[in-house]
């Protein structure tokens, strides 16, 4: 058997790399941190690919069935013979697909922000977050058990705050970090119920057990009910509510467009490749169980279809294009939600649970490439605003092409890799329901038609006069670019089927052209709306925009749900809540611990005049006494 | 009962006597006044005894001796006493009890 | 009624009016002379009661020694000529209560009482006899109390020359 529990180190040297820079990295100059970050995580990454090859293609296979390998251990913490919460590596086909999507995109990210943070304030800082991020993302996705995958889970919440509020002089960045931790820490309290909830019922925490076919969630699940829907339908679902807070899911989405404040290679590797997949792979991970529970399924899937029709509706109507990227991620990881929710178990019934996976590591790649183009655009430009832009296919070749290659893969066009994740994704919808197949084919073209509006609008366009000529990105920020765009077209070829798939066994597909076809014209369609409207300046957009006028204002204000949120905390929550809490904790709790100390003071004041001084008083109250007690003993005591 | 004299008129008496004596001492402000209450509440109890003694124990002789050992206390008391208040009047140039609160919270 | 009943009510109501006088008294030598009149009646009260030694020493000591004490440490600290101020009626009610109280329970107890009602003799102490016994160390002597007593009065003797001393300082 070959020993996994090298795996360990893929986790600790970025968390040594967290330390060392965090601390040391000021007495050095600030390119020392940004060269020792690249490379650990450049061992990270060779150690992964070395892991996939050995697992995927050596060892990992017995009788056709990829096996579940515990590569580390060590015992944390035990409540009971059962219930104890470890430490560990899980090695898993879907834990070593994250493995390399994780490395991968970290280390590009490592690589663009040499070039892009050179000679800012806080590298050293940048990059020994980056390397958190990177150990916690890591072990979240190697996580054994439930709780420490929770226990990564806050500490990747922690890390994406850290990034975001990185630039902690503007108040705008610090006012997103706080969103966006505010937000995800809400949704992780379902997320916490959600764990007490299953690991009290089944008394286990450990993800192996929980999820084998003869574990007491499955074979054996608890009868108990709440408001009749079973406990575990409960569980699922208050865990799949952590995992839409993380993932961005309706309606906990509002942190992920204003976190676009941090710096975009932050925005790369956080919330466009990794954590932010974190919930649809908390959902995978669990898979099995939800298989038992339709209901939860259900709500998988319509809560991801739901959201990626609301962010493609919006994103076609923002200027910023760090925005429309946003709501982007938004619309596909609905896409993965949504494929998560209509697959079945084994074989082909277990066709959706394959397509999300293949579409998050697709995903991964065209998505980081969109991002770290974006920064190298704003990086020329040195602005954010699509109005600021136009023609720059001349002065920026090679984001140019590697930008075209992201957006015909996100499009579906084959035979980019966006095409065959995102048509299996359909294929699964078409044959379980009709409806959710119907939303995410408008999605499809939604997606098409607003990537190339970016697109046009970007390189195309009007003529702008830049009042300094745009340059390209330097070598540091372009080789990321090159390398993630050969992800993006190239990925699609994966025999990904073979790989990952939910019942681990290989599944031999092929293409269903019935689906494949309109998949790809609706593609073409919304690339042609787009092309119409934006390849030169027209009118055409003003006019659609007027004739929509409600519709429009309603989108572009992003539908109003952050004036919603604002609403309910301030007037609702704060005046009617928090004013009462406040108040009584200041004048009733406070008020009786005061109370209780002038109660004594004052008592004191009046016993103190016992001691006068005064001899005659003492006199009296002697002689007093002494009269009492002659007449209590003589009269009233017998 | 002495030759007509009931025991209780003694008792009464010297009870009487007693309580004005306490009266006097709670109430009197000056020093020596308070002395000469002390005074009066030491003589009723020479009464008492020498009433006892002769009524009930008219052998006995322990009642008059008590109450000559009584009197040189109360002779030797009052030396003491004056001593302190002439102290005291240097101290403060008044002999008023109820400037005399040092003792106090 | 007899003689002795009527002396007895003669004295014990000079002595109950001069102390009652003593007290509340506003001009403090006047205090000091009522006291000497309680004391000298009560020694008249010892001699009605035969007990002429014990008269002789309440006249030499108590009204002779003491009253005279008092009287010198009057001059030396008051302003004999000034009216005392009489107390506040805060200080007086109480007291006067108290020690009303005290003496009605004093009064009731007294009368409730059923004393044996043994007749005391007439016979008039014996200066011999009280000699005798003060310095008889035997059963029913009094020689240690003398001793001690005559080491208490050296003791207040000391005591009061050296808290009244002028300092030199």
């Amino acid at each position: 058997m070959f020993d996994f529990s090298y795996t360990i180190w893929i986790l600790l040297i970025p968390f040594f790399l967290f330390v060392l820079i965090g601390f040391w990295g000021h007495k050095f100059k600030p390119i020392v941190s940004g060269i020792v970050g690249c490379a650990g995580l450049l061992t990270s990454w060779l150690l992964s690919i070395f892991t996939a090859y050995k697992y995927f293609f050596d060892v990992g296979k017995v009788d056709g069935v990829y096996q579940q390998i515990i590569g580390y251990h060590t015992l944390w913490l035990k409540f009971t013979d059962t219930l104890h919460i470890d430490l560990g590596v899980l090695i898993d086909p879907i834990s070593v697909m994250m493995l390399i999507v994780v490395t991968t995109v970290s280390l590009m990210a490592h690589i663009y922000s040499t070039g892009y943070l050179k000679g800012q304030k806080g590298f050293m800082r940048f990059y020994s977050f980056l390397s958190l991020f990177t150990f916690a993302m890591l072990g979240l996705v190697v996580a054994t058990n439930i709780f420490q995958m929770y226990i990564f889970w806050e500490l990747v919440g922690v890390s994406s705050y850290l990034l975001i509020g990185f630039y902690y002089e503007k108040p705008s960045a610090v006012a997103a970090a706080k969103k966006a931790f505010i937000v995800t820490r809400f949704a992780d309290l379902g997320f916490l119920i959600g764990i007490l909830l299953l690991s009290y019922f089944t008394q286990t925490f450990d993800f192996l057990t929980l999820t084998s076919p003869t574990g007491p969630a499955i074979a054996t699940p608890p009868a108990a009910t709440f408001l009749g829907m079973s406990v575990m339908t409960w569980a699922l679902i208050l865990i799949f509510m952590g995992g839409a807070g993380k993932s961005a899911m309706f309606p906990l989405h509002i942190w992920l467009p204003d976190a676009m404040e941090g710096p975009t290679p932050v925005s790369a590797l956080i919330h466009a490749a990794t954590m932010v997949v974190a919930g649809v792979y908390l959902v995978a991970r669990l898979f099995p169980i939800y298989i038992t529970e339709p209901i939860a399924l259900q709500v998988v899937a319509w809560v991801g279809a739901f959201s990626s029709l609301f962010a493609a509706v919006i994103a076609c109507t923002q200027y910023d294009i760090k925005r429309v990227l946003a709501y982007s991620t938004m619309s596909q990881i609905g896409y993965m939600m949504c494929a998560l929710g209509v697959s079945g178990m084994g074989g082909h019934e277990g066709l959706g649970y394959m397509a999300s996976m293949f579409h998050l590591f697709t995903h991964a790649f065209f998505k980081a490439l969109l991002f770290l183009c974006a920064g190298a655009i704003i990086h020329a430009v040195h602005s954010n605003y699509m109005y600021d832009m136009g023609g720059l296919r001349k002065y920026l070749p090679i984001t140019h092409i590697t930008f075209l290659a992201a957006c015909l893969a996100i499009a579906g066009i084959p035979p980019f890799a966006g095409f065959f994740s995102k048509d299996e994704i359909l294929v699964a919808a078409y044959h379980h329901d009709t409806a959710l197949f119907a939303i995410e084919y408008i999605v499809a073209g939604l997606t098409a038609f607003y990537m190339f509006r970016l697109y046009f609008g970007i390189f195309w366009g009007k003529k702008q006069d830049y009042h300094h000529t745009p340059h390209e990105a330097p070598l540091s920020m372009t080789i990321p670019l090159m390398f993630l765009g050969l992800g993006a077209i190239f990925a699609g070829f994966i025999p990904f089927s073979h790989l990952v798939t939910s019942d681990r066994q290989i599944l031999e597909l092929e293409t269903e052209w019935i689906v494949a076809i309109p998949s790809i014209v609706i593609a073409l369609v919304g690339i042609g709306v787009a092309y119409v409207m934006y390849l030169k300046p027209t009118e055409i957009p003003k006019k659609i925009a007027h004739s929509l006028r409600g519709f429009y204002t309603a989108a572009y204000h992003k539908f109003y749900i952050d004036e919603l949120y604002l609403f309910i905390t301030h007037k609702i929550i704060f005046n009617h809540i928090s004013r009462p809490i406040a108040w009584f904790d200041r004048h009733i709790v406070d008020g009786s611990m005061n109370g209780l100390s002038y109660v004594t003071n004052q008592a004191s004041d009046k016993i103190k005049g016992f001691q006068s001084g005064q001899l005659q008083q003492y006199a009296l109250v002697f002689v007093s006494g002494a009269v009492l007690l002659a007449l209590v003993f003589i009269y009233l005591w017998t | 009962m002495f030759e007509g004299v009931p025991l209780s008129w003694f008792l009464i008496l010297s009870t009487i006597m007693f309580f004005v004596g306490i009266y006097g001492f709670l109430v009197r402000k000056n020093l020596i006044t308070m002395l000469m209450s002390i005074e009066l509440i030491l003589n009723s109890v020479c009464i008492n005894f020498v009433a006892f003694n002769k009524i009930l124990y008219p052998e006995h002789m322990e009642g008059m001796f008590f109450t000559v050992f009584i009197i040189a206390v109360a002779a030797a008391e009052a030396s003491v006493a004056i001593a302190i208040i002439i102290n005291i009047y240097r101290r403060i140039a008044n002999v008023d009890v109820e400037k005399m609160d040092e003792m106090k919270y | 009624m007899t003689s002795n009943q009527f002396m007895f009510l003669l004295f014990s109501a000079v002595i109950v009016i001069f102390s009652v006088l003593t007290v509340t008294s506003r001009r403090i030598l006047r205090a000091a002379i009522f006291l000497l009149f309680v004391l000298v009646s009560t020694a008249c009260l010892y001699f009605l009661l035969k007990y002429n030694f014990l008269a002789a020493i309440q006249l030499i000591v108590y009204a002779g020694g003491i009253v005279v004490l008092i009287i010198f440490s009057i001059l030396l600290t008051s302003h004999i000529a000034e009216k005392l101020p009489s107390a506040s009626l805060m200080k007086k009610w109480p007291a006067a209560i108290v020690a009303l109280i005290g003496a009605a329970l004093s009064i009731t107890v007294i009368l409730q009482y059923a004393f044996p009602g043994v007749n005391g003799s007439t016979q008039t102490v014996d200066v011999t006899h009280v000699g005798n016994s003060l310095i008889n160390y035997g059963k029913y002597g009094y020689a240690l109390p003398f001793e001690v007593i005559s080491i208490l009065l050296l003791a207040a003797m000391i005591g009061g020359i050296i808290l009244a001393k002028k300092r030199k300082d």
